[in-house]
């Protein structure tokens, strides 16, 4: 079989990690405006707490995918309630430059405690090696992500769909000052929101360390592709996320792999120029 | 027989199912004094943004004077002499009244792209702008910023800055919202005192203001003109009583 | 009743436009280090070269409200541009200022047709791709720019053939400083001119602006245009002084570190963004021997904190507590 069924493989995979690297900036962006550039240092928290979970206390890999969800949900709430929460008025400049300070704290913060290596994981052993079929090698563990992130995908989209909550936040995302004029209390949703788009990203993050890697770079590395993911995707949309998510995913893998010279060339220049096409992104709104 | 000041033919605009402008056709004779009312919800802000240009309509025309304005920016239909003031103020808060107003009047002279010369040297600008700030009673705030005014003499600085535009047509959106009845006094007198070659259509929900200024009325209902008549028309029309009572569907 | 007591509207303009005391003694102030500290006038030279990049930023972020995560873009032409025309043969250091103000004002120009039309992410999102675009270009395009090693054989020619640049810096720094200067007046003029107050109008309020007939994009064309080339000649200076370009003169560390320091002195006021860069350049040079993580957590900190306790920056702080110190009872 021709290698581009290979690129498409890789590339949906590594979409579905950056999906769901970015939903949750999505959501929480599309809802409260809230310009959150340190969304990654949650990402690089889930992954970090992951590595020092297995590789210091011998945990097993499954185990730790929790715990990075609430590692990193947990810190977004504590973030959410000191700083983040004063800003949410604040113009585009203040809160761009408030959480980039974080980033950086962050990014010093771990490069001080692991070192700036890449961080080395175990996987279990039948998530290693690759599965046969049709002569191809499709290596286990990016068809686990891609299980992972449909898994995900459904349950997200099965609470916003059918849940109260779900319909609260879609009010919220659509106009927030009529969901407060409805009596939705949009403060406290945006916090679980956060939270949990934050829990996400530290999920990925996890998730990420065996597909590409670990090391202080990734909360600003992946924070440019998360944001062309929003960006274009559309804020506040997950179906836009997911879209937008796998075109970047497989064009980022395709352009590595067919022109590797002008690979990333291509992708600011379609990013740039879709964005200028469709500033609210594909499926944004207004 | 001489074009309106201000014409719309046709006008609708929708956002998905929720219809804010159903075939709107309106007309403002030279030197009207118009008051659209309405209840909240109307379609009486909308219809004001239909016609600056803010909102591109889905279907219908806008003449400005005769002309055929539909497709053109706000900017632009500015220049052609359309102005208005907003229902919530917006205004530039961080600079003066006298920057505020000067700036306006240097943009339609103009002037506003020159960037080697400096503020002072622009006498006839600053001078009309000191006028126009004396005719509403603000000169002796001039050096303020906006934001520390009071919020009648914010009023007032909205409409000066329509009026520094040198307009044909001034749509007022609620000019008398929010200001408190010791502070209308001079809102009163501004409106009242707006030259006839301006015609003038302001949305209004202070009836006082209707009756005193007003020569003819429209009522707008659920993005429909409901009727049009004199002040005495429409406060004596029944089917206007039920509007604001609520008793009626929407037609 | 009117004109009694409130004062002249022209003379109170001219008067608000004068060159203050404060103003004086810092740029008398800027002659100090060719006296006192004749050892770090290639440092100075630095600081300069940031000072007009800081400028050209607060040109169209504290004035007319552009946020942009991608300026370096305009910097790393004017370098680009001054260090090939070098490296190609004529090094003569104010015609290469020259040309790389028309290259870089020519990027400005072209990019301004799109950044003028978006707001808020797309527009940060925009400004990112673009210098991110260029960057990767300039990484492509190695046979030009000479790749990650950066640009080799540039020779700047001395200035007016008698004033060569060398290392120990006076050249370099009284050239940087005059040019920062001379832009400087430039600047100043322009945001006393109805030019800036229509920036600040946009700044302040676009919407109105384009309510009372404004043109607002062109306006924003014209301002990134000129900002794009005084970013192109710093970027030139750099070029010039150093006789070394590589390609972190386009990256979004530039982009950001420029954004950073006009954040610290505060945007809207010229002086601000000069004394942030002062700050900040004498800040990293005293830290240059720390681990450059450490560098990025402290000044992840003092972002937070300037957002958090100072948004108006060093100047804007120091405004307000001149005003709070006037205000107090004796």
């Amino acid at each position: 079989m021709p290698p581009i069924f290979g690129v498409l493989f890789d590339g949906v995979a590594y979409g579905t990690l950056l999906f769901l690297l970015s939903v949750g900036l999505s959501v929480t962006l599309g809802m409260m405006n809230f310009i959150n550039l340190a969304h990654c240092s949650f990402a690089m928290l889930g992954g970090y707490v992951t590595v020092t979970l297995m590789n210091g206390l011998g945990w097993a890999f499954f185990a730790t995918l929790p715990a990075a969800f609430i590692a990193a949900a947990a810190a977004s709430v504590g973030l959410e309630r000191v700083f983040f929460r004063r800003f949410y008025n604040a113009s585009d400049l203040e809160q761009c430059l408030l959480t980039i300070g974080i980033v950086f704290v962050s990014i010093a913060a771990a490069a001080y405690i692991y070192g700036t290596d890449q961080q080395p994981v175990q996987l279990p052993a039948f998530l290693r090696g690759s599965i046969q079929f049709a002569g191809l090698n499709f290596a286990a563990y990016r068809l686990f992500l891609i299980a992972v992130a449909v898994l995900i995908t459904v349950v997200l989209v099965a609470t916003l769909e059918t849940t109260r909550f779900g319909a609260q936040v879609r009010a919220a995302v659509n106009n927030q000052r009529m969901a407060r004029g409805l009596g939705i209390d949009v403060d406290t949703l945006f916090a679980i929101t956060f939270a949990l788009g934050s829990g996400l990203a530290g999920l990925g993050g996890a998730l990420a360390i065996d597909l590409v890697g670990l090391d202080p770079s990734f909360a600003f590395t992946y924070l440019i592709y998360v944001l062309i993911v929003v960006s274009v995707g559309g804020l506040g949309s997950i179906g836009g996320s997911f879209a937008a998510a796998m075109l970047l995913g497989v064009g980022d893998i395709a352009g590595k792999y067919y022109v590797p010279a002008i690979g990333s060339i291509l992708i600011y220049l379609v990013m740039t120029v879709l964005i200028m096409l469709r500033p609210t992104g594909i499926f944004g709104r207004r | 027989m001489t074009a309106s000041a201000l014409a719309v033919r046709g006008i609708s605009k929708r956002f998905g199912s929720l219809i804010v402008a159903a075939d709107i056709d309106l007309a403002l004779p030279l030197g009207a004094r118009y008051a659209l009312i309405g209840p909240n919800g109307a379609g009486k802000t909308t219809l004001i943004n239909l016609m600056t240009g803010m909102l591109r309509p889905d279907a219908g025309q806008i003449l400005l004077g005769g002309e055929d304005v539909t497709t053109l920016a706000p900017e632009q239909r500015v220049r052609r002499g359309l102005a208005r003031t907003y229902q919530i103020n917006s205004l530039f808060p961080r600079l003066t009244v006298l920057e505020s107003v000067a700036l306006a009047v240097c943009e339609r002279r103009r002037v506003a792209q020159t960037f080697w010369r400096r503020l002072p040297a622009y006498r006839e600008e600053i001078d009309e702008a000191r006028q126009i700030l004396g005719v509403l009673m603000l000169d002796v705030v001039c050096h303020r910023p906006a934001r520390e005014l009071a919020y009648g003499q914010q009023r007032l600085l909205e409409i000066a800055l329509a009026l520094a535009s040198r307009p044909r047509v001034l749509l007022l959106d609620e000019p008398a919202a929010g200001v408190p009845r010791d502070e209308s006094k001079e809102l009163f007198a501004a409106i009242g005192g707006l030259s006839h070659d301006i015609t003038v259509l302001f949305i209004e929900h202070d009836m006082e203001l209707v009756f005193r200024f007003a020569a003819r009325v429209i009522v707008m209902v659920g993005g429909s003109i409901l009727v049009e008549g004199t002040p005495a028309e429409i406060a004596s029309d029944p089917q206007v009583h039920a509007v604001y009572l609520g008793k009626r569907e929407r037609g | 009743m009117t004109g009694a007591t409130i004062a002249e509207p022209r003379e109170y303009l001219q008067a608000q436009m004068r060159w203050r005391w404060g103003e004086i003694a810092f740029w008398l102030a800027t002659l100090l280090p060719f006296v006192i500290t004749p050892d770090y006038l290639l440092l100075a030279s630095q600081i300069a070269i940031a000072g007009l990049f800081v400028l050209s930023l607060d040109l169209i972020l504290g004035f007319a409200g552009i946020v942009s995560l991608g300026h370096a873009a305009y910097f790393g032409i004017g370098a680009y541009t001054a260090g090939l025309l070098s490296k190609w043969g004529w090094g003569e250091p104010l015609s290469g200022l020259l040309l790389a103000a028309c290259a870089a004002g020519a990027f400005g120009y072209l990019t301004s047709f799109i950044i003028s039309r978006f707001r808020h992410l797309p527009l940060i999102m925009i400004t990112l791709g673009i210098g991110l675009l260029l960057q990767e270009a300039a990484n492509s395009a190695s046979w030009l720019t000479g790749g990650f090693d950066g640009l080799q054989g540039i020779h700047t020619w001395p200035i007016a053939g008698r004033f060569r640049f060398d290392l120990y810096g006076y050249a370099a720094y009284a050239y940087a400083l005059t040019v920062l200067f001379v832009i400087f007046l430039g600047a100043r003029l322009l945001i006393h001119s109805p030019f800036g107050l229509a920036l600040r109008g946009i700044r302040d309020n676009s919407l109105r602006m384009r309510a009372i007939g404004a043109p607002t994009h062109a306006h924003i064309r014209t301002i990134f245009t000129i900002a794009a080339m005084f970013a192109g000649i710093a970027g030139a200076i750099l070029a010039q002084t150093t006789e070394t370009v590589s390609l972190e003169v386009l990256g979004f560390q530039r982009s950001a570190d420029v954004l950073v320091m006009l954040i610290l002195g505060g945007t809207g006021r010229l002086y601000g963004g000069l004394l942030g860069a002062i700050v900040y350049m004498v800040a990293r040079d005293q830290f240059s021997g720390l681990n450059p993580q450490y560098w990025y957590f402290w000044i992840g900190l003092l972002l937070i904190a300037v957002v958090v306790i100072v948004p108006n920056g060093l100047l804007g702080g120091l405004s307000l507590l001149t005003r709070r110190a006037r205000a107090a009872p004796p």
